[in-house]
């Protein structure tokens, strides 16, 4: 499937991995590609985001105004985006740093505690890829297969002991129901 | 064929600029394109060229006039403030008759301005920027891997015609990441650069990089030489890309980042059964003015989208001779259209068809 | 009968169109002995400055560049990091190098760029009709000082050497005159002295040469000889301000 997506959060929450993986599971899979971050002021320590497409067709704007998916890793990224969703969207909330809910009706909300469970499982800093699991799950947007490649390309082999835990993250988040 | 890797515009820009054999980089911080500095400040060393950071943006240009006299390939990078401090230089290049590659990530003016994507650089870049009768060749690629192939051909075209060439791009194609394929070598038989100021060794008489010609007959002599050679770029460098032009009645016409919104709006009004199609210039200059002749042919109007308050517009005007109306939608400051601003536009001007 | 005195090889033979009196000639014929007795005129880039000087690149043999007004050091860098082996200098007069070109002279010495700089100090911008300079003297009358240059409203003039020898690149600075044998024979020492530091990879040398100007000073050449010991030389002292011999 296509998909237009828009991942949000604190700088430092992984939110530009997080992207880089669906981009390469895309460009992996044989689909189109974009991906651009927003930048400015905000890089130093603020928000962050990033548009992400996946697409069998040439993709014209990069830009994801109006997201089919949106990853809110912070309340105010869910507060800026939520409105901006297409009709239909999925939007997926960490539950663990956002306390409300997805207040529009025609879009389905799925609520994982990411950091909370990164946080269990002795992975604290991979509620991104966990999150990520949990979108691949829902959304079909790219096959966990695949995430073994996109691993291998994302992670550089001066960190190749990193992939056993962003393995198990993505677990984490694929099996959370 | 090399594998496909996913990279950002601007590091997609220094790679090409390296595998194109460019090995001296003299560059400035300024966002949004100092990820191209710092990237060629990781490379270089690693394969025996130069970065140097200059002191100012008018040192940085003058060491790349420097390094084109001594015949190398050597490259600069800016954004639109920075690029006015090299306009000084880029005029002395071009008076020089030297090859050079600059590029201008174009951020939003005037004056300080801001930092987010803008094509407000338009007139700069095609129109002069420095002072004095001369051109650059503008290339304006609108994706990741045109960059690649488009910084390839800078760097050729520069040292075929002799003369300076832009790739402008946006704050949007720098920072964005799209997979790519480096492609090998250029093919191209280039000239020997026996103009070379790389000493005599006692080999040859000595040569003069110079662009001071005070008697006024000789100064119009190699300026009718120069423009000469102008115009063989004119007839055989200009570029575009059309996109279901064939039937078209509404031109949408737009370069670099906002080709690619206008794409979506075109794809969404076909649906809506208006018979739009995109002309992309590829090169700003020379301007493909035929193309635009050609599509005047099916076209009942154009609309030019620009991150600007209107400065293509002109040229599209020129090109087909005001022979159609040509219309403008357009956002400034940094701000960028959506592809529903420009189908509004478009249908506004669909319903007097 | 054999010749005791000839133009050197590195010496263009064409007319030079400096003014009589002008010291100019004398630097240039200088530069170009040094080039010769050095054997380096087949590996040398020159680059002109914009002023008096524009027109070197017709005056030396080598391979020559004419640059911005200022931006010689930038170029000479560019030059020099193609053509490390190369010997390269620039040749530059008060206002081109240490007005509108502060930047680039500080920072190709900064840098320790290793490149010669001439310089040539005659207080006034030459090619424009005697503008004030960055070196012009406290209460020197020139076009644009008419009443003489007041510190007050314009500040004082820049001592170069003393200057770019606070600056760990600069290997070697000297400050020199052309005002009489024993001098003019010392900057050629001086000259040869900054091409061989760039010749064993010292770094950054500059040769400040103070010089006449007769035409624009309004004087005779004798009486602007006189004028540069009696108001230059106490304002300007000659002398070295900076050699690390033979440390790199």
């Amino acid at each position: 499937m296509a998909g237009r997506m828009l991942l949000a959060g604190f700088g430092g929450q992984g939110i530009l991995f997080a992207g880089k993986l669906f981009t390469y599971a895309g460009m992996l899979e044989g689909k189109n590609v974009t991906n651009i971050p927003e930048y400015g002021p905000e890089m130093r320590g603020g928000t962050c985001n990033c548009s992400v497409i996946i697409d069998e067709e040439p993709i014209g704007s990069p830009l994801v105004l109006e997201p089919d998916i949106l990853i809110a890793m912070n309340l105010p990224s869910l507060d800026r985006f939520e409105k901006t969703a297409a009709p239909g969207a999925k939007i997926f909330v960490d539950s663990t740093l956002i306390g409300r809910k997805v207040l529009r009706d025609d879009v389905e909300a799925f609520y994982i505690p990411a950091t909370g469970l990164a946080s269990d499982a002795g992975i604290p800093k991979l509620a991104n890829v966990i999150i990520v699991g949990k979108v691949i799950r829902e959304t079909g947007i790219c096959s966990m297969e695949i995430m073994d490649k996109v691993l291998e390309k994302v992670v550089p082999p001066t960190r190749a002991h990193l992939i056993a835990p962003n393995k198990k993250a993505l677990e984490i988040g694929y099996e959370f129901a | 064929m090399a594998d496909k890797v996913l990279v950002k515009g601007n590091e997609a820009l220094g790679e090409a600029a390296i595998a194109a054999g460019c090995r001296f980089f003299f560059g400035y911080p300024i966002t949004p394109q100092t990820e191209l500095s710092e990237y060629m400040a990781k490379r270089m060393p690693k394969i025996g060229g130069t970065f140097l950071q200059a002191e100012s943006e008018i040192a940085a240009i003058n060491m790349v006039l420097g390094a084109a006299s001594a015949g190398a390939r050597a490259m600069t990078s800016s954004s639109s403030p920075g690029i006015s401090l090299k306009g000084e230089g880029i005029s002395y290049i071009a008076g020089s008759d030297l090859p050079a590659v600059i590029v201008n990530i174009q951020r939003g003016g005037p004056g300080l301005g801001g930092i987010q994507p803008s094509q407000s650089d338009y007139f700069q870049a095609t129109k002069g920027g420095g002072h004095g009768d001369y051109h650059l060749i503008v290339l304006a690629p609108n994706s990741v891997q045109e960059i690649v192939s488009l910084t390839f051909d800078a760097f050729d075209l520069a040292d075929l015609y002799r003369m300076p060439v832009m790739i402008l791009g946006d704050g949007m194609l720098g920072q964005m990441m799209e997979p790519v394929v480096f492609p090998e070598h250029s093919e191209r038989v280039l000239p020997e650069k026996t103009w070379a100021t790389n000493t005599t060794k006692g080999l040859r008489k000595k040569n003069i990089i110079n662009s001071l010609y005070i008697k006024p007959d000789v100064l119009e002599k190699i300026n009718f030489e120069r423009y000469a050679r102008y115009a063989e770029v004119e007839k055989k460098e200009a570029r575009f890309e059309g996109y279901l032009l064939e039937d078209a009645e509404l031109v949408i016409t737009a370069y670099g980042a906002t080709s690619r919104i206008s794409r979506n709006a075109v794809n969404a009004l076909r649906e809506k059964g208006i018979k739009a199609g995109l002309l992309r210039p590829i090169t700003l200059w020379p301007f493909p003015k035929e193309a635009y002749q050609a599509a005047a042919k099916t076209a009942k109007a154009f609309l030019t989208v620009e991150m600007s308050m209107g400065q293509m517009i002109e040229d599209v005007r020129l090109a087909i001779d005001c022979a159609r109306p040509v219309h403008f939608c357009g956002r400034t400051g940094g701000m960028i259209p959506t592809p529903g601003e420009i189908e509004a536009k478009a249908e506004e001007i669909a319903r007097a068809f | 009968m054999s010749i005791v005195f000839e133009r050197p090889k590195a010496l263009s033979d064409v007319l030079m169109h400096y003014c009589p009196g002008c010291t100019h000639g004398i630097a240039h014929r200088l530069v170009a002995e040094v080039l010769d007795e050095l054997g380096v005129c087949d590996n040398t880039v020159g680059v002109a400055p914009v002023g008096c000087a524009v027109f070197a690149y017709n005056y030396f043999e080598c391979d020559m560049i004419e640059a911005a007004h200022g931006r010689a050091p930038a170029v000479a860098t560019g030059v020099k990091r193609v053509l490390p082996n190369a010997v390269v200098f620039t040749y530059q007069g008060d206002g081109d190098l240490a007005a509108i070109g502060t930047a680039e002279t500080v920072h190709a010495a900064t840098r320790g760029e290793n490149i010669t700089v001439i310089f040539i100090n005659n207080t006034n911008y030459g090619m424009t009709g005697g503008q004030m300079a960055p070196t012009t003297l406290p209460g020197q009358v020139t076009t644009t000082t008419p009443y003489g240059r007041d510190p007050k409203l314009i500040g004082y003039p820049i001592r170069v050497c003393e200057l770019l020898s606070t600056l760990t690149g600069t290997a070697y600075a000297e400050r020199v005159a052309l005002n009489n044998v024993k001098n003019v024979r010392n900057a050629k020492k001086a000259i040869k002295k900054a091409f061989e530091y760039q010749l064993a990879g010292k770094g950054f040398s500059i040769v400040e040469i103070l010089s006449t100007c007769p035409t624009n000073w309004g004087m005779s050449p004798v009486e602007a000889t006189k004028w540069l010991e009696e108001n230059m030389i106490p304002y300007y002292p000659l002398g070295v301000y900076k050699d690390i011999g033979g440390d790199k």
